[in-house]
């Protein structure tokens, strides 16, 4: 009898060597929109832009493939963000009223982010009065003066410090008070009021002695600097929201929280301007809300932009998001579908121009970056190449597609090109072009397929650092759902004032749930993709590269199979709209299959070789061959007690869905609630409502403690049915003499079917086969003992390596399959992996992982993985994410534990669920509904940015400045950050994400050998600081149990001596 | 493997009113039928076999393989019918002179078990017989046991749960706690694993091994420290065909205690869920192997489609000749087996009678507060 055992291996070094070429791991870059984006900064002179988040990340994007990342240690939201012009420098406010300073800095020709330097202005009781609450000097607004080393902070409490950027010094005796300021201003508009809060700082292009200060109360000051003297007020009497000073300095702009803004003349007279020259309530009669923000750009061509946010009509329009572009006659809205953040032009900012000249105007809405060219009439948005939103509609399924040839490629991007409006200018147009992208030309394409709950499919170029939307593919059309002409009669009734513009594709509700895509596979060789969704239906799809107009063959296979006592709860199937229909270029529908009952698909596989499509629900498994347009078999996996199973998605399933989310919300909300922030009244309501759900919930889950049962799994818990996995093989399953198409089939109860297919072989040449009926024969069935999901099912050939895609052999992309030697099948479930001899179905190897770890499998997936060291060696070997979130890599077939590591927290079940593993031994797994992280477990196979910046200014100074700032000691409360200084230079983001995510220090580190002895090495080398007895605690630690119990034996020896007879 | 196979047949000859007989007694084969529905008497029976081996002037027990793969006696009316009703389709029946007779080697995994550590002690058995005489025990088999005394500290327990052919569940629950360890820089508060809760009529509480606040060490041979509630709670569910769990018992009254490190002993509570008689329980000495966790493991079930029809009979041939030859080879290692540990068990048996403290008189209640669980 075949016995595997895991057993502490002896370190073979060669193999550990081995190892260390082949697995690493990195998490490398972050794909998609940052979440929660809460500051926008752009320097003109570099071409970068940053966006910081609530979470106290910091991004910065150039060109395409240019990108640095940097986190603050105190995850606190990002309130503004400032470049130092040209230099490569960036100082962010923090909510809690902190400046950090945050550097590019090159190491090795590759250029990263860093924080250099952090300042908080200190609250000083006494200043101002007797009782000074710290809110007064909380920084509203800062100013980097033109000058360069000096940035103005306006605070609270209408005072204006001034400091020295390049140490974060207080420049003390410049400090301005709001008394100052008052002096200078008539008694009659003193009265008495403060000033309130300093709401504005603007600095000259040309003059850079003078500040423009706006004060909440709505009184605008240029202070000359150099003079430290008044130069001329303008006494608003409005509430201030944001100022603007034109370039020529003959304008100033103001916009007020009235939803009016007013032009201001420059005279140069002594006496206060009083009231200013216009002022217009753009979207009046009507109340209006605030504008929050205003820019004034003058033209060349005559005449200016007055760009600006906000100030629509309170009561009709109040609840969009919108941005007003006016330009002379022509005014365009702007509405987006989520909140805006921030807004910059794009302009010229040397000093000797003439003219603003704005190019592009870039809006950071809460959900999507929007850039519109302002040089071409009509102002066009222009397709961002990177910062796609992800999640544009919720993400509900993802797969990821290697090596995809060149000619597919080739075709999806011309169907992408068909799609976008402007399809050639857009790349040229893009005007965030800074640095340069070092990293090579990604050695093959890689296509990252994303299914959405909207019926969309995307198409991602996931070659390099920059994930590129391709082509977007659309199942909606084909069904005809509810809510369809809801939209159009929406807008038609929209009057022509304000002109509102759509702008964006954010658009997270979904017409019909239905609709939602559950499952997508692909055949990079034929173009030919299965996409299957919420109401059971399975698309089959073929690339065309013309526009047709044709009649989609629908068919319906029911599973159930005439089992009794079975009625479904849950929704409709959907009804697919009759006749032809016209369908643009790109993947065209050719055959509709539709699950009775209509389920959600739960796996799905395609054979393209033999045109078939095999799809499972909870219910069963179907297969169907697509060429002939006929069901081929149906089988019901239900165990006749289920009776969850049919109730469907809206009944408990579903509420177990949500109480998921429910918690999750609760956790993330205990989590932002636990953060130094002001409280506002918003967030109080947030907070009580999270209180108010949690008293909600159930209370005997409260009062009971947190107990397990423990019970084995029996062949009707609810749900087994579920087909988990389906697989196509050419395969010996009816003996070892005759190999043939096989398909196999995995249930939640772990059990696995096998059947052999009878498939008509295609004519020498030919490329459709006969037209004959393919056959199913069912040949084995397993039933897993432990009875644990099986969640992936692959054939091994006689050298043990995975089967070939279906031409991938025949097209000589691949080896092509040992037939001579006896395979064998993989079959892995959520407890653990198994291989089996073929035909005779007998265990050959295993791995127990649950018994051992007590972790469960939730993703599998085989992979390539190249060393380092040799150019032509590979392994291939099984990645398994587990329900820790830990990534485990083992040999196949010998199921032997290589290495893991601790790769996503295990609270973040949705980030775990989301995960996919590439051919090629990366992955990728979303961090929040709209980025993916993409990681690699391969040495040699990693995509990062590499890039480099050029940058200006004095080197010298800033390296004794790095050398005097305590950096690493500065980082206290989190070990991460400390205990990976070697990691710190290779990649910030390295760095960034040890402290975004509490996982244990040694997983950002380095591997965790199976070993405890190396992973005890590995950590020691890691510490900065270890003292002897650090080494002798960690020593302990390993055979502290064992003392314990020891200890334990000797101390209770002598008490129990009564014998029991 | 073979057992697979032997599985694959059951589904074929379900429906068949007549059951396949097949008798073995030493390496002679017979086969032949009985009805399904109408099995006879035992007495018959009995008849039938001696007569079919021609053996009729012998003593002989009968056992049988049940389809646990357990090898169970045939002695009256009940058990035969058990025996018939339930073979499916091929009733292996075992013929053994009753002078040769090993009682001790009926029960779990006694056939199925290729990788043989379970030894009987034969010596006491024997003695015991001298004494009293005890009915063969009719249907049973062990449900748990306590092993690896010999190299455990006296204040834990290591338990083991034969979950397979038990129609009762685990039926227990465990919860997160903190327990306090002894450890160098004194006492130390460290969070654990209990048993929070036991469900009435489980196979858990039926033992009287385990009990509620036991503190939960290991899981089938790992520590349960550093692992939370959910990642345990996923191992003894994964392990449950085979559970063996280490505990610190909260009332450590009723440890086992022992008088030399070298001699490992250990009860064996049994669960007699047919018999009339109240059964001794069996003294087994039994030690746990990690390997055992291996090879003892019920093997998944394949069904073989309907392809090669014609292959079947060759294959119950095979399973049925390997199987013979696993039972010859398990049996000359417990001889060897036997004939080592003779001489360690005297000794044990002389030093609990030496133990001064084996003569103390126990409060009538200190026993019973855990059930049968524990005699030496």
């Amino acid at each position: 009898m075949m016995k595997f055992r895991f057993r502490r291996q002896g370190a073979d070094p060669q193999r550990e060597k081995l190892k260390q070429e082949l697995f690493a791991f990195n998490k490398t870059v972050e794909h998609g929109f940052p979440n929660q984006p809460s500051a926008l900064a752009f320097d003109p002179e570099l071409r970068i832009m940053a966006i910081g988040t609530r979470s106290g990340a910091v991004k910065i994007y150039g060109a395409p493939g240019v990108e640095f990342t940097g986190l603050h240690r105190d995850a606190a939201t990002v309130t503004q963000m400032h470049f130092l012009p040209g230099q490569g420098r960036l100082l962010t406010l923090l909510d809690d009223s902190s400046l950090h300073l945050w550097e590019i800095v090159h190491h090795n020709g590759c250029a990263h982010l860093e924080e250099a330097l952090s300042f908080q202005l200190p609250s000083r009781p006494g200043f101002d009065g007797a009782s000074t609450p710290s809110s007064l000097t909380r920084v509203t607004v800062v100013l980097l003066l033109a000058a360069g080393d000096i940035a103005a902070l306006g605070t609270e409490g209408g005072s204006i410090y001034f400091l020295d950027v390049t140490t974060l010094a207080l420049l003390e005796r410049q400090t301005l008070s709001p008394d100052e300021i008052l002096r200078s201003v008539p008694d009659d508009y003193r009265c008495g009021k403060a000033l309130g809060p300093v709401e504005s700082l603007q600095g000259h292009l040309r003059d850079p002695t003078k500040i423009l200060i706006g004060y909440s109360r709505g009184l605008l000051v240029i202070w000359n600097q150099a003079a430290q003297c008044v130069d001329h007020v303008f006494l608003g009497n409005q509430q201030l929201e944001s100022l603007c000073w034109g370039r020529n300095s003959g304008t100033i702009i103001s916009s007020h929280s009235d939803g009016s803004y007013a032009i201001w003349p420059m005279n140069t007279g002594s006496s206060p301007t009083l009231q200013p020259s216009v002022a217009t309530v753009p979207y009046g009669p009507f109340p209006c809300k605030a504008i929050n923000k205003i820019l004034w750009r003058n033209c060349e061509s005559g005449g200016h932009f007055i760009i600006f946010s906000g100030g629509m009509p309170r009561a009709s329009y109040g609840d969009r998001h919108c941005v007003s572009v006016l330009r002379a006659e022509t005014l365009v809205t702007l509405d987006f579908t989520s909140r805006i953040i921030d807004f910059f032009t794009v302009h010229s900012t040397r000093p000797e121009d003439e003219f603003d000249d704005p190019q592009a105007l870039a809006v950071l809405l809460e959900e999507e970056l929007v850039v519109l060219d302002l040089q071409t009439p009509g102002w066009p948005s222009v397709p961002a190449p990177y910062l796609a939103p992800l999640h544009s509609s919720a993400i509900t399924c993802s797969a990821h597609v290697a090596n995809v040839p060149a000619k597919l490629w080739a075709r999806i991007v011309s169907a992408g090109e068909q799609q976008s409006p402007q399809p050639i200018s857009s790349a040229s147009n893009w005007p965030i072009t800074g640095g340069r992208n070092l990293a090579q030309e990604p050695s093959q394409r890689g296509l990252l397929l994303t299914g959405h709950e909207d019926g969309t499919v995307r198409f991602w170029d996931a070659s390099g650092v920059a994930l590129r939307p391709l082509y977007k593919l659309s199942t909606a059309g084909l069904f005809q759902t509810d809510c369809e002409h809801a939209d159009s009669l929406a807008q038609a009734a929209e009057d022509d004032w304000p002109p509102f513009r759509k702008v964006g594709c954010f658009d997270p509700y979904s017409d019909d749930p239905r609709l939602g895509v559950q499952k997508v596979a692909l055949c990079k060789y034929t173009a030919q993709m299965v996409v299957a969704g919420t109401a059971g239906q399975v698309l089959v799809l073929e690339l065309n590269d013309v526009p047709t107009e044709q009649a989609v063959s629908v068919a319906s296979v029911d599973l159930l199979q005439d089992r009794e006592g079975f009625t479904w709860k849950g929704h409709e199937r959907l009804s697919p709209r009759a006749g032809p229909l016209p369908w643009p270029a790109g993947f065209q529908p050719r055959v509709l299959v539709q699950c009775l009952p209509p389920a959600a698909v739960t796996a799905v596989t395609l054979h393209a070789e033999w045109s078939l499509v095999a799809f499972g629900t909870s219910h069963g498994f179907g297969l169907f061959d697509y060429q002939r347009k006929s069901p081929v078999l149906a089988r019901c996996t239900l165990h006749p007690n289920d009776s969850l199973a049919m109730e469907g998605p809206l009944s408990r399933v579903k509420s177990l869905k949500k109480s998921l989310r429910q918690s999750f919300r609760r956790i993330r909300k205990s989590r932002v609630s636990g953060k130094k922030r002001i409280a506002n009244a918003n967030s109080k309501l947030q907070e009580a409502n999270a209180q108010l759900a949690e008293q909600a919930c159930p209370h005997d889950i409260e009062m009971t403690p947190v107990q397990r049962r423990i019970e084995p799994r029996s062949a009707d818990d609810s749900l087994s049915g579920v087909v988990r996995c389906l697989y196509f093989a050419d395969t010996f399953l009816r003996d070892a003499a005759h190999h043939g198409p096989t398909m196999w089939a995995g249930t939640n109860s772990g059990s696995v079917f096998a059947y052999a297919l009878e498939v008509p072989a295609a004519v020498a040449g030919g490329e459709k086969r006969p037209e004959r009926a393919v056959e199913a024969v069912l040949g084995k069935e397993v039933q897993l003992m432990h009875r644990a999901p099986v969640v992936a099912i692959a054939v091994l050939d006689g050298r043990g390596r995975p089967l070939p895609e279906p031409y991938e052999a025949s097209r000589d992309l691949a080896q092509a399959p040992d037939m001579q030697g006896g395979h064998a099948v993989l079959i892995a479930s959520e407890e653990q992996f198994k291989v089996f001899t073929l035909p005779k179905v007998s265990a050959k190897t295993k791995f127990k992982l649950t018994a051992h770890e007590g972790c469960r499998v939730r993703k599998v997936a085989l992979a390539t993985f190249a060393s380092v060291a040799c150019e032509d060696y590979a392994e291939t070997c099984l990645a398994c994410l587990t329900n820790l979130g830990d990534v485990h890599v083992f040999s196949v077939p010998g199921l032997r534990p290589q290495v893991h590591y601790s790769c996503i927290r295990k609270e973040d079940i949705s980030g775990i669920a989301s995960c996919v593993f590439t051919r090629h031994g990366q992955g990728f797994y979303l961090i929040s509904p709209s980025e993916f992280e993409r990681f690699s477990l391969s040495a040699r196979n990693i995509t990062e940015p590499l890039c480099s910046l050029d940058i200006s200014w004095p080197r010298d100074a800033t390296r004794a400045r790095v050398q005097e700032s305590p950096k690493l000691s500065q980082a206290n409360g989190n070990p991460s950050i400390i205990l990976a200084p070697q990691n710190c230079d290779r990649s910030p983001d390295l760095t960034h994400k040890g402290a975004d995510t509490p996982e244990p220090p040694e997983a950002t580190l380095s591997p965790m050998s199976i070993d405890s002895a190396t992973s005890a090495d590995t950590t020691l080398d890691t510490t900065g600081d270890v003292t002897v007895e650090d080494v002798k605690d960690f020593l302990g630690s390993s055979e502290e149990s064992e003392r314990n119990l020891r200890n334990l034996t000797e101390d209770e020896a002598h008490t129990c001596t009564i014998l029991i007879k | 493997m073979n057992r697979s196979f032997h599985k694959s047949q059951t589904l074929r000859f379900y429906d068949c009113s007549a059951v396949e007989v097949k008798s073995k007694f030493g390496a002679e084969f017979r086969r032949f039928s009985l009805n399904r529905h109408k099995p006879g008497k035992f007495e018959d029976f009995y008849q039938l076999v001696v007569h079919t081996h021609h053996i009729s002037n012998t003593e002989v027990t009968i056992g049988y393989a049940d389809v646990h793969g357990d090898l169970l006696p045939i002695n009256n009316d009940d058990n035969f019918c058990k025996a018939v009703s339930s073979a499916n389709p091929l009733l292996r029946v075992f013929i053994q002179k009753r002078e040769e007779a090993d009682h001790y080697s009926f029960g779990a995994g006694t056939l199925s078990r290729k990788k043989k550590v379970l030894v009987t002690l034969r010596d006491e058995g024997l003695r015991r017989r001298a004494h009293l005489d005890i009915g063969l025990p009719h249907d049973f088999r062990p449900v748990s046991s306590i092993i690896d005394v010999d190299i455990l500290p006296e204040t834990h327990r290591r338990v083991r749960l034969y979950r397979h052919g038990c129609e009762k569940p685990l039926g227990f629950y465990i919860r997160d706690g903190t327990s306090v360890r002894v450890t160098p820089h004194g006492l130390e508060k460290v969070p654990g694993i209990f048993i929070s809760r036991m469900v009435p009529g489980g196979l858990a509480e039926s033992t009287g091994l385990l009990a509620v606040n036991d503190e939960v060490l290991e899981v089938n041979g790992i520590e349960v420290a550093g692992k939370t509630l959910d990642q345990v709670t996923d191992m003894m569910i994964a392990n449950s065909h085979n559970l063996i769990v280490t505990v610190k018992p909260a009332n450590q009254r009723n440890n086992v205690v022992r008088s030399s490190r070298t001699s490992g002993s250990s009860g064996q509570s049994t669960d007699s869920t047919t018999s009339q008689h109240s059964l001794p329980a069996t003294h087994v000495l039994q030690n746990f192997h990690p390997e055992e966790l291996e090879s003892d493991e019920e093997a998944d079930i394949v069904i073989e489609g309907t392809l090669q029809p014609q292959s079947v009979p060759r294959m119950q041939g095979a399973a049925s000749g390997s199987l013979s030859r696993a039972n010859g080879s398990t049996l000359t290692h417990r001889l060897q087996r036997d004939l080592a540990l003779h001489g360690s068990v005297h000794r044990l048996l002389c030093s609990l009678k030496a133990d001064p403290r084996h003569s103390l008189v126990l409060p009538q209640g200190g026993v019973e507060e855990h059930g049968p669980a524990i005699t030496l």
